[in-house]
Parts: structure tokens; C-alpha cells; sequence
């Protein structure tokens, strides 16, 4: 149990403390890595309290993809020139008085919700208590995601397919000056406008092109 | 304190939940961190979904943390082309240089 209660201490003050270095780091490089850091101490949360599938989910979505799809977008757009050039200090200090009260806000109204967990009502006891602790998460999860909840599980393939096409169409730009193929003009070619039969004279040869 | 139950798994994600607020409020730089900040949101969400679920030992909170790491990864990828299409355009994702729509 000390084991265990060190461990989450350890990782939820380096999962807070490279949060907060998301938000206000100056380098958006930075930032990326430290979201980055985020994700590994939260997925090694999830798989020390029992959901593994999840943790390893999110180490390869969110580090493996995400997190570098943000760092490719930073790459791109090189930000850091433009961030040097004009950054007015104004503004800031205006959305800190905002976004402070604002956030305090929230987080008290979340600390009185899990400090009012005490005087919870009882739980009803759910109807399927599923969690079978003799086969391991993946198959657990496994069973119940493609059987009650294969819709839903689909649904989310398509969500994924839609935002594919999005991303794709968003940046997709035609270039000017490149030869293309041209499918269409090459399907209906037909062979009047291709082919024609030359009777040849003898002696004389064919003159085509003129 | 030492005993580790579903109190401070709600505590950690509601101080990152927090954080991820604040970090939209506060980021005047570009829109990138703004994404991010909804990542934190997110990944928030998910360790409340995810603790429930342990603690009231059905696996349905985990299916459902699932289902939003897939929307987050969607909302993501669009969010960048978005962002990159942005910045063809006008060259700049400075935050307060957006301001086409006069809001």
C-alpha cells in the first residue's frame, strides 16, 4: 500500500507539474514534450490501478500520434520566429486576471464535489459489476467492446474516417504548372477520335498530320 | 493520506482539468497550446472516467475513455489542418491577430 501511495504521489506531481509547464512555456516545442510527459505519467496511473488496455492505448495514440502530429504542425508553421517578432504584454495581463478567476473558480467547485464525497448517497449497486479480476483487462474490455458496445465502437471508426477526409481535404492544395493525368479524358477517348484507316496507294506512302 | 482511493484520483484530475482551463484563458501566443490545453481537458475527463470505473468495478467507464481518446485524436487532427490552412493564409496563428470575425 506505501508502494502504491508513493508511486501515485511521484507521478500525479510530475503529470501537475509539466501540466502547468504545458500552459506556460514559452517554447511551444516545449510544450509539446512536456504534454508529451504528461501522458506517460497518466498512462503509468492507469496501468498501476488496473487498466492496462487504456494506458498502453494512450501511450501509442496520444504519444505515438498525437503528440507528434502537434510537434510536426510546430516544425511547419515555425512559430518561434513569429513569436519574438510581436508579442504584446497588454493582452497577457489582462487574460490572467480572467483566466485566473475563472480556473479558481472551477477548481473549487470541483474540490467541494470531491470533498463532499463523504456525505455521498449509497451507491445502487449496478446491475453488472463486470470487472472479472481472473482474466486480464484486454480480454475483459475485449468481451464487452465488441459485443455491447459494437455500434458505438463502430461509430467511432466512423468518427475517425470523417476526420481523415477532413484533415485531408482542409490541406489539400492544387499546385498550378504540373502535368497531370487526366483519368476522365482518357476513359472516353473512343476510337473514332483515335484511330483511323488510311487506304495506301502503292508507290506513294501516307502523309498523316496536316 | 497514505491510503490512496478514488478522492485523490478525482483531486489529480480535477487540478488538471484546472489547469487546462486556465491555460486557454492565459495563452496569448498561439493556437497550438489552445489545442493542447483541450488535450489536458481531455486526458481530465479520462482519468475521472477511468477511476470510476475501478472503483465501482464495471469496465463501461473504460469503453467510454476509449471512445473519447478517439475523439480526441480526431479533434486534433482537424484542429492542426485547421491551423495549417490558417497559416497559409494569413501567416500568422497569433491569437489575438485572429480576429476576422470581429467576436
Amino acid at each position: 500500500m506505501l508502494a502504491h501511495s508513493l508511486f501515485f504521489y511521484f507521478f500525479s506531481t510530475i503529470a501537475v507539474f509539466a501540466s502547468i509547464m504545458v500552459t506556460v512555456s514559452r517554447n511551444t516545442v516545449y510544450s509539446v514534450f512536456f504534454l508529451i510527459l504528461v501522458f506517460i505519467s497518466i498512462s503509468i496511473l492507469f496501468i498501476m490501478i488496473g487498466a492496462e488496455f487504456l494506458g498502453m492505448i494512450m501511450l501509442i495514440v496520444y504519444v505515438g500520434a498525437v503528440a507528434v502530429l502537434f510537434l510536426f504542425v510546430v516544425m511547419m508553421l515555425n512559430i518561434t520566429e513569429q513569436l519574438t517578432k510581436r508579442s504584446s504584454r497588454k493582452g497577457l495581463v489582462n487574460n490572467i486576471s480572467v483566466g485566473s478567476i475563472v480556473g479558481v473558480i472551477i477548481f473549487l467547485e470541483l474540490l467541494v464535489v470531491v470533498g463532499g464525497w463523504k456525505y455521498k448517497g449509497t451507491f445502487v449497486p449496478l446491475s453488472a459489476t463486470n470487472l472479472n479480476m481472473d482474466i486480464s483487462n484486454t480480454h475483459a474490455l475485449g468481451n464487452i467492446l465488441y459485443t455491447d458496445y459494437i455500434h458505438l465502437f463502430q461509430v467511432s471508426g466512423m468518427i475517425l474516417l470523417v476526420a481523415m477526409i477532413g484533415a485531408i481535404t482542409l490541406t489539400f492544395s492544387k499546385r498550378e504548372n504540373i502535368k497531370r493525368q487526366s483519368y476522365f479524358d482518357q476513359i472516353q477517348r473512343e476510337k473514332d477520335s483515335a484511330v483511323s484507316l488510311v487506304e495506301v496507294e502503292s508507290g506513294k506512302g501516307v502523309k498523316l498530320d496536316d | 493520506m497514505i491510503e490512496i482511493g478514488l478522492g485523490h484520483y478525482l483531486t489529480l484530475a480535477a487540478i488538471i482539468f484546472t489547469i487546462g482551463i486556465i491555460g486557454i484563458f492565459l495563452n496569448r501566443k498561439n493556437v497550438i497550446i489552445i489545442l493542447m490545453s483541450i488535450e489536458l481537458i481531455l486526458l481530465a475527463v479520462n482519468i475521472n472516467l477511468v477511476s470510476f470505473s475501478i472503483y465501482l468495478q464495471n469496465l463501461v467507464g473504460q469503453v467510454f475513455a476509449m471512445f473519447i481518446l478517439t475523439v480526441a485524436a480526431a479533434e486534433a487532427a482537424v484542429g492542426l489542418a485547421i491551423i495549417v490552412i490558417y497559416y497559409k493564409n494569413k501567416g500568422s496563428i497569433n491569437v489575438e491577430q485572429i480576429n476576422s470575425l470581429k467576436g
